[in-house]
């Protein structure tokens, strides 16, 4: 038993001096070798390393691409002076480890601050130069093409590459967003008029055209019938034109007898006779009238 | 790969002393042990081997160094998922990508393994978040609420569906890959919604608006490259901000304010016009009537007259006296009538006529006449039918009016 435990001793020991001194490497991670505080190496390929026991020591950063988010977003001052909360994030990597040890200590924290104090910078003074109008739509693009040049340019001494910066959310403060919705009502309830006394005058022009149809129709067929009656008034008068002309004057006579009889025909109507008159003259006398 | 000769040594020693002392000692010891030696079995059998054992120990130590060895290479098994990848990492090295089913690596302290799904739909909100079963959404104004082209503020929530094309770049090239996608997402649509009018963002242009989305946000992932591939951008709900919301609640009724107006107009022109149409219809038809009317009058009229004039022209005198003697007589015998002598009497005849008129019409029977001065003899015979006559003769007048044309 004695042997064993001595055998299960040695290994264990064997063990602890071998993981002592080898180190992985994985693909995700920069591993910077320090010796006594002095860099000796710098792994930046994946895999197994040997290192001295004891005096070594080994330090990891993750190659991959971080992204720092802004905690909240932050006021900046557009040329014409108004105030507008911006919110980003950004894509960074560590690309030389050395720089980045001696620079933030290797304190990701450290570098996250100083990441965004220079973009901060950066926005700050794109901002100022530019209208709410461009930074919301117009230029964007430019603006974030331009922030992550500036901050890849300064952080590179720093051993950070800046990827990309990428404004998020471009808002109004709460109190100029009132305003905002303010004029979009007004702005509605103008199209909610347009679009009312559009529809009055649509309806109006189509009774006002009815009206008029109707008009038109009334008055063409009143034509029509004025002329058919004239027609016939005209066919009348040829026909009796025709038939009186035959002899004019037994037709005054024969009329004009029509015409009395028609015309006096009730007791209202009262005749003042003179005995005189040529239809009395038997009521005078019998003779045979005189010529 | 520098186990595999250690391997081979403890096969070749192990397999036949397994039998008796396994149950005895082996598993007793082993199970004590077996926890703290098992990871560290690759450097044992060189010490093993070389402090070669006296024939009792032998045995136990061998198999349970077998054992461990064992129990080892079973933790290099691992199953891959339908849809997922493994990704094989030795010494922290990429070394290979497995597909689906049973699969065995080196164990723990060479080679490690990472199982990604790679095929699942995976799903971020923006703008709202669904509890759970997705009936109830609480709206997240923070992220809905976006500035347009025109400064507007807008009202927009969307879904993002995204699986991943390529396992190494999802997991090697990015910290937190599935983070990016949020990021990206927001970014990507503030940037299309800030170049876009309102109206077209609300209405007509959401299609398009998820669709330019999609794309940036492809685009921008793709730069870092997470790996991932977005599948679909859906707009869930594109709004005014709720307090406009009644505004544009407005407008819309308005517009169909002005439909319904037009319909109102519409439904009155339908109204008038077939009315209108009657109307003419019947003004042309009682012309049509009045001069055939006319027409026939004459004509009848006509023939009349000239069948009496063919008797006329035969003894014109006879034809004269006896229609002028019927027709006085005729007058006569319905009129009133005053005989009055002028020559004869130069007293001034006075003769109350509009009396004389009203008498006759209401009760013409009982009247004697005292009102006239002068031998007046009033033949009141007919004076109860004197208002129906007098309603014939104006229809008489009329007619005559006509006949006159």
């Amino acid at each position: 038993m004695r042997k064993l435990t001595f055998l299960l001793v040695s290994l264990l020991v064997s063990i602890v001096i071998l993981a002592m001194s080898t180190f992985t490497v994985d693909q995700r991670e920069y591993a910077i070798v320090f010796r006594l505080g002095e860099i000796i190496s710098i792994k930046k390929e994946p895999g197994l390393y040997f290192k001295t026991p004891l005096v070594d020591n080994v330090q990891f950063y993750d190659n991959r691409i971080l992204t720092l988010n802004w905690q909240e977003p932050d006021r900046f001052i557009t040329s014409e002076k108004k105030n507008v909360l911006v919110d980003s994030f950004i894509k960074w990597k560590i690309v030389d480890p050395a720089k980045y040890y001696v620079s933030v200590k290797g304190d990701e924290v450290q570098a996250e601050r100083r990441i965004s104090q220079t973009v901060n910078d950066g926005l700050r003074a794109e901002f100022g130069k530019r209208t709410i109008h461009d930074v919301v739509s117009g230029e964007r693009g430019e603006i974030m093409q331009i922030l992550t040049e500036r901050a890849d340019r300064d952080l590179r001494s720093m051993g950070i590459q800046i990827l990309d910066v990428r404004l998020r959310r471009v808002d109004l403060p709460k109190e100029v967003s009132e305003s905002v919705y303010q004029r979009m009502e007004a702005e509605r309830k103008s199209v909610a008029n347009e679009l009312r006394s559009q529809g009055f005058a649509a309806s109006e022009k189509i009774r006002a055209d009815a009206e008029k149809q109707r008009d038109v129709i009334i008055a063409e067929a009143y034509k029509e019938a004025q002329k058919m009656k004239g027609e016939g008034d005209a066919k009348a008068s040829e026909i009796y034109a025709n038939a009186y002309a035959k002899n004019p004057e037994f037709y005054a006579f024969y009329r004009s007898i029509e015409a009395y009889k028609k015309s006096f025909k009730d007791k209202a109507d009262v005749m003042v006779l003179d005995p005189n008159s040529d239809f009395l003259k038997y009521m005078r006398s019998s003779k045979k009238k005189k010529e | 790969m520098a186990k595999n000769p250690g391997q081979n040594n403890n096969q070749e020693e192990g397999p036949p002393d397994l039998d008796e002392l396994l149950n005895d000692l082996g598993k007793k010891i082993g199970r004590i042990f077996g926890k703290k030696e098992a990871p560290q079995k690759g450097s044992k059998p060189n010490t093993g081997n070389g402090s070669s054992q006296p024939s009792n120990d032998h045995f136990p130590i061998s198999s349970i160094l077998l054992i461990f060895f064992l129990i080892w290479a079973a933790t290099g098994f691992y199953i891959v998922d339908q849809g997922s990848r493994g990704v094989v990492l030795r010494f922290g090295k990429n070394t290979e990508v497995t597909m689906p089913g049973p699969r065995w690596h080196i164990p723990f302290p060479v080679e490690s393994v990472e199982v990604v799904n790679l095929e699942q739909i995976r799903t971020i909100e923006v703008g709202y978040r669904s509890a759970g079963d997705g009936a109830a959404r609480s709206k997240e104004l923070k992220e809905s609420l976006m500035l347009t082209d025109d400064e507007n503020i807008i009202d927009l929530q969307f879904a993002v569906q995204y699986n991943l094309k390529s396992v190494e770049d999802y997991l090697f090239n990015n910290r937190s890959a599935e983070s990016s996608v949020r990021g990206a997402a927001e970014s990507a649509i503030r940037e299309i919604v800030g170049k876009s009018k309102m109206d077209f963002a609300l209405y007509e242009g959401r299609e398009e608006i998820a669709v330019k989305a999609k794309k940036l946000m492809q685009e921008i992932l793709d730069r870092y490259n997470t790996g991932i591939n977005v599948t679909s951008v859906t707009m869930q709900n594109a709004q005014p901000p709720e307090q406009v919301q009644a505004s544009f609640d407005d407008a819309v009724k308005a517009k169909q304010d002005l439909e319904r107006q037009k319909n109102e107009g519409q439904a009155y022109a339908n109204d008038i016009i077939p009315k209108a149409k009657g109307t003419a219809s019947r003004l042309t038809a009682e012309a049509q009537g009045y001069r055939l009317r006319v027409e026939n009058e004459a004509k009848g009229n006509a023939s009349r007259f000239e069948q009496i004039l063919t008797q006329y022209d035969r003894a014109p005198e006879v034809m004269r006296d006896r229609l002028y003697i019927e027709a006085q007589e005729q007058i006569l015998s319905n009129v009133s009538k005053v005989f009055v002598d002028q020559k004869n009497s130069n007293s001034l005849l006075y003769l109350p006529l509009d009396k004389l008129i009203q008498q006759v019409t209401p009760n013409a029977r009982d009247v004697t006449s005292p009102l006239v001065n002068v031998t007046p003899q009033v033949d009141m015979n007919q004076g109860q039918t004197a208002s129906q006559n007098l309603e014939r003769s104006r229809d008489a007048f009329k007619s005559r009016d006509r006949e006159s044309r």
